[in-house]
């Protein structure tokens, strides 16, 4: 049978996200009971979370969760990680017996930051130097994969139903600004943990609901600017065209947004001038970056979280507000079982981004 | 008399129970192959210069002829067929190049027949363009990744200049002396109602045309007729014609018969005299002076206009398309070995070039592999001849194709592919003014809008069955296409995946 990455393999899900506007953290307890409520929306093939803020000892190293299929892949992965990195703790990620969660890896993390000469002599940015080595263990050493790699944040993931992932890696006792979640309904059997969501690469992390329909073209092009698609997931090019678009081309997030989910023509045709150029302008320069098809996505990134649909909204997402607390869920069950009073509840529109940002900061 | 070793190819069946002797076949053939015998109030024919293009058949009130293939036979030879023989005949007799019109008929392979594409069942909806928006709009020009902002953080277009489509199809080079007036009329009248662009060819651009300039892309060959600062500056984009996928590496040639009147003003020719094409551009003997008639075509136009190269497929395709998107052209044209012409020497349209399909799937793939497939937007043609073509074309790489040969269809043309004799019954391949106004532009051009429409129509249907309601989001979107039949090389070049994989 093929892992995931050999084969392209389509899913249904479900997601859940919720963040602190003014920064304040809570546990994973959360996220697991609102992701839960969702169970049938997964088939206990893949979930997972992703936390911002949880690492605020080590938030100014790199925190890697790599899996390991065993010993030697871990030896030969921690030999080049300290051939890159300084590394300052490593040890390995805390879990708990659940059922419904077996054939687990080696699970391991590690604080890092490049080493000064090393990064001096190959004349990287930081950051672009840390995606390299990840691409790196990622694609050369065999049975080593990194499935997370930003500051003060993480992504936890496994084959199993997103509750008992959760559980699997105590997120009670993780706690953050922002969590995220996914429950995966894949339309094979991969019995691969990597191949779980969120994907994430740096501070970036992204849980998707859809199959989208654009999926060769964005890989096409996007492998051109040096990524590399190993899963050959929705969610792994969706990363990757937001890490490009934000992290290499500045974009802001409104303005990835109108490049990933674009406004049709009809609307653009119409619109004041100046906002009629822009959007034309994105939509020439980046049209290989148009993702078509089914989507909801939660993008998490250092300080904001980022809710997204596919431009005819062909996927369920709702949004929910109570005092400095913003939800999004596929479901509003998923928001009303962790938050019943709510302030504000909508559904965003196709096409329509919600951002939030910690106090308000910049995206 | 010396022996005619000949039987024509094909015969005139007339059925005499219906035939009203109202002369119209006679009237309409410009080979002579009806006449009236009043003896016996009858029409006969003389079947020997019929080249079929169905002009009679088609005009005939009471339906009452038919062209037949002649079942007339030489001995049959698996290794020396009809085809071949005649063609040693005719060479014995006349000692000439044997001329051919229109597209490589043999029968090589037609990967397009051999692709299927895809639709969306279940894990996601398909997309119902009658109540969705499907879109079609197309940009062609460099799409160079590189953002700029100004002091307050808006952010500056700084792109180059572009063409932009309302639907993915332009209508292909065909020069004015190869097609007529009114032909040029129809495609560009057609051009400018639809939203795209028609290509002139190497023949100048006619001066009451000038005003369909906004949908015109002017073309600039090895000959330079008809080439002014006036004719660059008007056009919305400025083609360098290398190479034409119908004779690649050779040259064109226009009898001096059809260099007459507007022609020959409009190619800056003199009356009479043949034009010749020569086989290169004696300024381009290699990728460096290529790309500095790019830059002198800019300069004279001011930056304004995106310049096409124009290539046809060959063999090493790919990395001389590698060399023209380095060297500042904004858009190549990949013409494939079925492109079309108005007369091309027959061992050279049958024998040389390649498959638009294969050179497409391997220039997109080369382009990608050195990271600059965004210098360039990609069309092709060569031969395109449905929407199915034009929709795997672009899951392929295509940013948009070309298409002569199915537009001349759509004004009558029945490729009885014998452009070269100047006497085309439908008004289409001639400057003779009798023949020329049997077209009627009015007509034709409406009949191209149909096409192109009714095109642009399936389309949208193909997308919205997979899911897709931006044509972008399905250029080079291998994945939707499967191979049926090929072998495994044959898959690997076009990049897809055998149906049932």
């Amino acid at each position: 049978m093929l892992k995931e990455g050999q084969v392209r393999i389509p899913s249904g899900c479900a997601i859940s996200g919720m963040f602190s506007k003014s920064g304040k953290t809570f546990n994973g307890e959360d996220i697991i009971n609102s992701i839960e409520i969702m169970h049938d929306r997964s088939n206990g093939l893949g979930g997972g979370f992703a936390a911002y803020g949880i690492y605020p000892e080590y938030k100014d190293f790199y925190a890697f969760h790599v899996f390991y299929d065993n010993t030697e892949s871990k030896k030969e992965c921690e030999k080049y990680l300290e051939e890159c990195f300084d590394v300052v703790c490593l040890s390995e990620i805390p879990t708990r017996k659940v059922p419904g969660i077996s054939d687990a890896p080696l699970i391991w993390r590690y604080f890092m930051v490049p080493l000064p000469s090393k990064l001096e002599s190959m004349e990287l940015d930081e950051r672009e130097y840390v995606v390299r080595t990840v691409f790196h263990v990622n694609t050369n050493i065999s049975g080593a994969y990194v499935f997370s790699s930003g500051k003060n944040m993480g992504s936890f993931k496994a084959v199993g139903f997103p509750e008992d992932v959760g559980r699997f890696y105590k997120l009670e006792e993780y706690n953050g600004y922002c969590f995220t979640a996914h429950g995966r309904y894949p339309t094979n059997t991969p019995g691969w943990w990597g191949g779980a969501h969120p994907f994430a690469l740096l501070d970036y992390s992204v849980v998707h609901n859809g199959e989208i329909s654009s999926y060769d073209a964005n890989r096409r092009a996007i492998e051109m600017y040096g990524y590399k698609c190993t899963l050959q997931t929705d969610t792994e090019v969706i990363t990757y065209i937001i890490d490009y678009l934000h992290r290499k081309m500045g974009l802001t997030y409104e303005e990835i947004a109108s490049v990933v989910a674009a406004p049709f023509w009809q609307i653009i045709d119409n619109m004041p001038k100046k906002e009629r150029e822009t959007h034309e302008y994105l939509r020439n320069m980046f049209s290989s970056q148009l993702i078509t098809g089914p989507f909801s996505i939660l993008v998490g990134f250092e300080g904001g979280m980022m809710a997204l649909n596919d431009r005819l909204k062909l996927r369920s997402m709702v949004v929910g507000e109570k005092d400095d607390m913003v939800y999004v869920a596929s479901e509003e069950s998923a928001i009303r079982r962790i938050q019943p009073n709510l302030d504000k509840v909508w559904a965003p529109s196709g096409g329509e981004p919600v951002i939030v940002t910690l106090n308000g900061g910049n995206s | 008399m010396a022996i005619d070793y000949f039987y024509p190819e094909y015969e005139v069946a007339r059925n005499n129970d219906r035939c009203i002797t109202c002369r119209v076949c006679e009237r309409q053939c410009a080979n002579n192959v009806h006449s009236y015998v009043e003896q016996l109030n009858k029409m006969t024919s003389n079947d020997a210069n019929c080249v079929n293009c169905q002009r009679c058949v088609s005009l005939c009130p009471t339906k009452a002829l038919k062209i037949v293939k002649s079942d007339n036979t030489f001995k049959l030879n698996n290794n020396w067929n009809q085809k071949t023989m005649k063609e040693v005949f005719l060479q014995a007799e006349n000692s000439g190049v044997l001329l051919s019109s229109m597209g490589n008929p043999e029968p090589y392979p037609i990967y397009f027949d051999k692709i299927l594409l895809n639709a969306s069942q279940v894990t996601n909806p398909s997309i119902d363009p009658l109540r969705e928006p499907m879109e079609t709009r197309m940009f062609l020009g460099s799409t160079v990744h590189k953002i700029e902002r100004d002091k307050k953080g808006n952010l500056i277009n700084n792109l180059t200049p572009h063409l932009k489509l309302a639907l993915p199809i332009m209508f292909s080079a065909m020069s004015y002396g190869s097609i007529s007036y009114n032909a040029h009329e129809s495609l560009a009248r057609a051009a400018e109602e639809l939203g795209t662009y028609y290509n002139t060819g190497e023949g100048g651009l006619h001066e009451d045309f000038y005003k369909y300039s906004k949908n015109t892309i002017v073309q600039v060959a090895s000959g330079r007729f008809g080439v002014h600062k006036d004719y660059l500056n008007t056009a919305a984009a400025i083609e360098i014609k290398m190479g034409q996928g119908a004779k690649p590496g050779i040259g064109g040639h226009l009898p001096g018969t059809k260099i007459v009147g507007d022609v020959s003003r409009t190619r800056m020719a003199p009356e009479g005299c043949d034009a010749i094409s020569p086989a290169p551009h004696h300024d381009i003997y290699s990728i460096e002076d290529l790309r500095q008639l790019v830059f002198s075509l800019k300069e004279a136009t001011d930056y304004k206009k995106p310049i096409i190269v124009k290539i046809a497929a060959v063999h090493n395709v790919a990395a001389i398309a590698s060399g023209i998107a380095r060297s500042g052209a904004d858009i190549i044209a990949i013409d494939g070995f079925r492109g079309g012409t108005g007369a091309a020497p027959t061992r050279i349209r049958d024998n040389v070039g390649i498959p638009i399909e294969l050179a497409l799937a391997s220039v997109d793939a080369r382009l990608r592999n050195e990271g600059i497939r965004d210098n360039v937007s990609l069309v092709v043609g060569g031969s395109i001849r449905s929407s199915s073509d034009v929709f795997k074309a672009i899951a392929l790489g295509a940013d948009s194709v070309y298409i002569g040969t199915a537009a001349l269809l759509a004004l009558g043309c029945h490729l009885c592919r014998s452009c070269h004799g100047g006497k085309c019954n439908w008004g289409i391949a001639t400057q003779v003014p009798e023949l020329v106004k049997r077209l009627n532009p009015n007509i034709g051009y409406k009949r191209l809008v149909n096409l192109l429409e009714a095109w642009n129509h399936e389309i949208m249907e193909m997308m919205g069955g997979m899911g897709i309601n931006s044509i972008e989001s399905l250029r080079g979107n291998r994945l939707m296409l499967r191979g049926v039949g090929l072998n495994e090389k044959e898959l690997e070049i076009l990049g897809i995946k055998h149906a049932g994989e």
